[in-house]
């Protein structure tokens, strides 16, 4: 139940990509048969994409290495092509590390970067967002979804402002594309990072839709594939499977998000119900199907991680004890949450391997875990205790 | 990432709990940081006749609050000082690089329960 980790691939998936590997090996860049097939493919899997994300030309899907690479030549590329319009770029205080981090080096750089706060639930505020927009903003880059806390942005909304404002909108929407339905033309986007394997695709292979007219230049340098933007020799397996888990997501999204949404709603409301001083994090119902981020007071969540992994449930946390850099989680903080209260956060993503089975066994769980830790800390109080 | 003696530790902590009338109380850490850890003493004869602990944090704080009390049992006071961070890692079987900082503070904890007991002896005088 840590889907947001990492997701298995769709044999399906995989099946589509096998034969790209020994028998259709060929480099679509050459003008020959083996060439052609490889194109084919290629293209194949640019209009699957296309298809889920209701983009309008096959032109303005650009494969990548993945999400990270994606939101990297999304900032980094529109910043620095549009300098002579302005340097301001407007973002928001809860995006994953791979927009923030490309954000920081831009300041380095002599831009200037807003990191808009978001309410208790991580919903952008939309007047504050206006505002923050000036005439020397040249982008606006705020996630579809967070796939830490689920909460769901109001995505159309903001792109409306932004365009009004004149300026490109960037939405990173690695957690919510394949999970929830994404029009780029109706809901304003002018340039959205999608990621393979958070649709049960494989691993090392993204994309970035780029509206046409979009100022943009290219962060990698070389043979000029990818219509210039993304050099280097295309990962037609990894492409081809891409394509294959963007046609399976458009078809099967509608009934596994519902499938899904109930799970999460049934996760969360036996854990609430279950378990005295436990919270939900983020929106309660603009959020990711999948998405179930719960906090308990008095106790740490790498604790709960290892007790949950004794029982066999996989699941995450915000806490700083599970992280690399010992910060807990910038979203956790980001939603207003105190460092105590983000290290006691348990994050459990459901995928298409759940059941009602799995969850109720995880929730079942809980309360002796929490209970258990809870009477080896000191912050517990002692009425709790009995 | 964490060995089966940390682990056993984790699962199955030992001499968890509080000691009512302690005759030294050392907390370390800080709940901020994710760690907080309070060690109580029982001293008898310049022994620690018993030893308890509380923890909030990771894996790696509980097991280390864990064994200390195992290390620590029986010890005079003398012996119980020069036990450091590095024997409890050791004792477990070593710790991963990123916890020896954050979550070793057991010995820490050990030793300001001592100096605690030390000064309330001192103060009695």
């Amino acid at each position: 139940m840590d889907h947001t980790a990492g997701m298995p691939l769709d044999p399906r998936v995989l099946d589509a990509m096998l034969p790209y590997f020994i028998e259709k090996y060929g480099n679509p860049s050459s003008p020959h048969s083996w060439g052609n097939e490889a194109r084919k493919a290629m293209e194949d899997a640019r209009a699957k994409l296309l298809n889920l994300i209701e983009a309008k030309k096959p032109e303005e899907i650009f494969f990548t290495s993945g999400g990270t690479e994606s939101n990297n030549i999304a900032i980094k590329g529109v910043a620095n092509r549009n300098k002579d319009k302005g340097n301001h770029i407007v973002t928001t205080s809860i995006e994953h590390m791979s927009v923030i981090n490309p954000c920081k080096a831009l300041i380095k750089q002599g831009f200037n970067v807003t990191f808009m706060p978001v309410d208790k639930y991580g919903v952008v505020d939309l007047p504050a967002l206006e505002k923050a927009i000036t005439d020397k903003t040249t982008l606006v880059s705020v996630m579809y979804a967070n796939g830490e806390i689920g909460t769901i942005q109001p995505v159309k909304e903001i792109g409306e402002i932004v365009h009004r404002k004149g300026a490109f909108f960037h939405v990173d929407a690695v957690a919510a594309c394949g999970q929830v339905p994404i029009n780029v033309q109706t809901e304003n986007i002018d340039l959205m990072s999608i990621s393979s394997n958070d649709m049960y695709g494989p691993r090392g292979v993204g994309a970035l839709y780029v509206r046409m007219g979009t100022r943009i230049e290219p962060i990698i340098q070389g043979g000029g594939q990818e219509r210039g933007l993304r050099s280097g020799t295309e990962n037609i397996p990894g492409i081809v499977g891409m394509g294959k888990a963007a046609e399976i997501a458009k078809e099967e999204m509608k009934a596994e998000g519902e499938r899904l949404t109930k799970l999460r709603d049934r996760l969360i409301k036996s854990v609430l119900e279950s378990v005295p001083h436990s919270f939900l994090n983020g929106h309660p119902t603009q959020r990711l199907p999948n998405n179930a981020n719960l906090r308990f007071s008095f106790i740490e969540g790498e604790s709960l991680i290892l007790s949950l992994d004794m029982l066999g449930v996989a699941c995450s946390s915000g806490s700083a004890c599970t992280s690399k850099t010992l910060e807990p989680s910038h979203v956790l903080l980001g939603i207003g949450l105190k460092h105590e209260e983000a290290h006691g956060s348990l994050l459990f993503t459901l995928g298409k391997q759940n059941n009602e089975e799995d969850v109720d066994y995880a929730v079942s769980a809980l309360p002796d875990i929490v209970k258990r830790l809870r009477a080896i800390s000191p912050l517990t109080p002692k009425e709790l205790l009995t | 990432m964490y060995t089966e003696k940390v682990l056993d530790h984790f699962r199955n902590p030992r001499n968890m709990g509080e000691i009512p009338n302690a005759d030294g109380v050392g907390t370390v850490g800080n709940p901020v940081c994710g760690d907080l850890m309070t060690i109580y003493i029982k001293v008898n004869d310049n022994r620690l006749e018993d030893i308890k602990f509380k923890t909030f944090g990771c894996g790696a704080a509980i097991a280390t609050s864990s064994m200390i009390t195992e290390l620590a049992k029986g010890k005079t006071l003398e012996e119980a000082l020069k036990i450091s961070r590095g024997d409890v890692a050791d004792s477990l079987g070593g710790l991963p690089p990123i916890k020896m900082h954050c979550s070793n503070l057991a010995a820490d904890g050990l030793h300001a329960a001592i100096q605690d007991y030390l000064k309330k002896k001192e103060a009695h005088k």
